[in-house]
């Protein structure tokens, strides 16, 4: 499935200073692990050494929090959006 | 004239806005028990009315600019700022009568938006994609568009956010330790808490160390904090202050505000955590380094409370 992936400005150094970004995928998880595959030096940026997810780091499926839904496991459709938001103060209820 | 006369001649209690500055300074024994010659001393920013440090340059943005006309009747204060500047302004200008308008980037904590909400501040969400450098554009613009209706207050380059430092955190710090302050450690935002107090303490006794730390990367759950490098660097910044910067990582100030909660009992912010872990990284150095006793001073930004919500509770 072809998505969009929104990068915030302080991770666009590590995109070549590319805003947004197409992947394909059928999981919230597997769209990211393509975006990482194009931009590897991302990955350190987002996950702890164990594979986690770093915990200021908010993943949404079109405006939903992904901790809400299914996790890495949630399932996309061709032209949703991912966006990945740094928590500055921590978890928005709405973007 | 009846009521003239039985006017009170003395008043009880203290007003809310009265209460700015002269903070608690807490000593954490637990982060120097190897080192007894050591100690790490905090200002508890989070008794400030408002909540935060912020209190202090927003208090004194807005007291110097009743005083030089720049705000007065008919005008707005406008400023861009990630929360507790906002908090800050918001409860100042509600207990001052100024009507207040923010940027705030779009992902705010809850608690935060509805605290603005509740001292009856006007916010403009920005896009959270952007962080605090998409809300300073803003700010520019909206001031630009309309320059008669608002004060811009930019607390990033306003001269009145270090001076509050400069002759108040810096000074409570020289006389609530009697003067035996030797390093002072504290955070890079708008640099306005580093600048003032490194000033002052500088000026008290040059031999003060004064070192500055940020986020040890441009992606970070720092609250408040810049990453200098990749960031808009503010005007009043002066790096040649620094004796010495550190870099702080967001997951290492987690654990030392869970570790404070637990050791110490006291519920301290992100940035406080931070400001713990720069403050333990210059006892580390003093100890390599064999030198005497040495009284270390930071600051703490603010307490737990709006970060209650966060997901390192869990972690």
């Amino acid at each position: 499935m072809p998505l969009k992936v929104n990068i915030p400005t302080p991770l666009r150094r590590y995109t070549e200073g590319n805003g947004e970004i197409e992947v394909s995928g059928n999981s919230v998880g597997s769209a990211l692990d393509a975006l990482l595959q194009q931009y590897p030096s991302l990955k350190k940026q987002l996950y702890t050494d164990d594979g986690r997810l770093r915990s200021f780091v908010n993943v949404y499926l079109n405006d939903e929090d992904i901790r809400y839904l299914e996790k890495a496991n949630t399932a996309v459709k061709a032209g949703d959006t991912i966006a990945i938001v740094p928590s500055i103060a921590g978890g928005t209820q709405n973007l | 004239m009846a009521s003239v006369s039985m006017m009170r001649s003395t008043s009880h209690g203290t007003t809310p806005l009265a209460r700015v500055g002269n903070t608690p300074l807490l000593r954490f024994e637990s982060l120097t028990q190897q080192r007894p010659h050591i100690e790490i001393l905090g200002k508890a920013e989070w008794a400030n009315p408002g909540g935060s440090v912020k209190d202090r340059a927003a208090f004194n943005i807005i007291e110097t600019a009743l005083r030089s006309g720049a705000l007065g009747p008919g005008k707005v204060l406008l400023d861009a700022t990630s929360g507790n500047t906002g908090i800050a302004y918001a409860m100042v200008g509600a207990a001052r009568g100024i009507p207040i308008t923010l940027c705030v980037p779009a992902n705010v904590s809850l608690e935060r938006k509805r605290i603005l909400e509740a001292y009856g501040a006007n916010v403009i969400w920005t896009d959270p994609l952007e962080g605090s450098d998409g809300a300073i554009r803003k700010a520019i613009e909206i001031y630009t568009a309309n320059p008669a209706r608002y004060f811009y207050a930019d607390q990033y380059s306003n001269n009145a956010n270090w001076l509050a430092h400069y002759h108040g955190t810096a000074e409570e710090i020289w006389s609530q330790t009697e003067g035996a302050v030797t390093h002072f450690v504290a955070g890079l935002g708008t640099s306005g808490t580093f600048v003032g107090t490194t000033r002052r303490l500088k000026e008290l006794n040059p031999d003060v160390q004064a070192i500055s730390f940020q986020p040890d990367s441009a992606f970070h759950g720092l609250e408040g904090l810049k990453h200098m490098p990749t960031a808009i660097v503010p005007k009043i910044y002066d790096p040649s202050l620094a004796d010495a910067t550190l870099e702080v990582g967001t997951e290492a100030a987690y654990d030392m505000v869970k570790r404070i909660a637990r050791s110490e009992g006291v519920m301290i912010g992100i940035s406080s955590g931070a400001a713990l872990v720069a403050s333990v990284m210059v006892a580390e150095q003093i100890s390599a380094k064999q030198l005497p006793s040495a009284t270390i001073v930071t600051v703490l930004p603010d307490s737990a409370d709006k970060y209650l919500s966060e997901n390192f509770w869990n972690a």
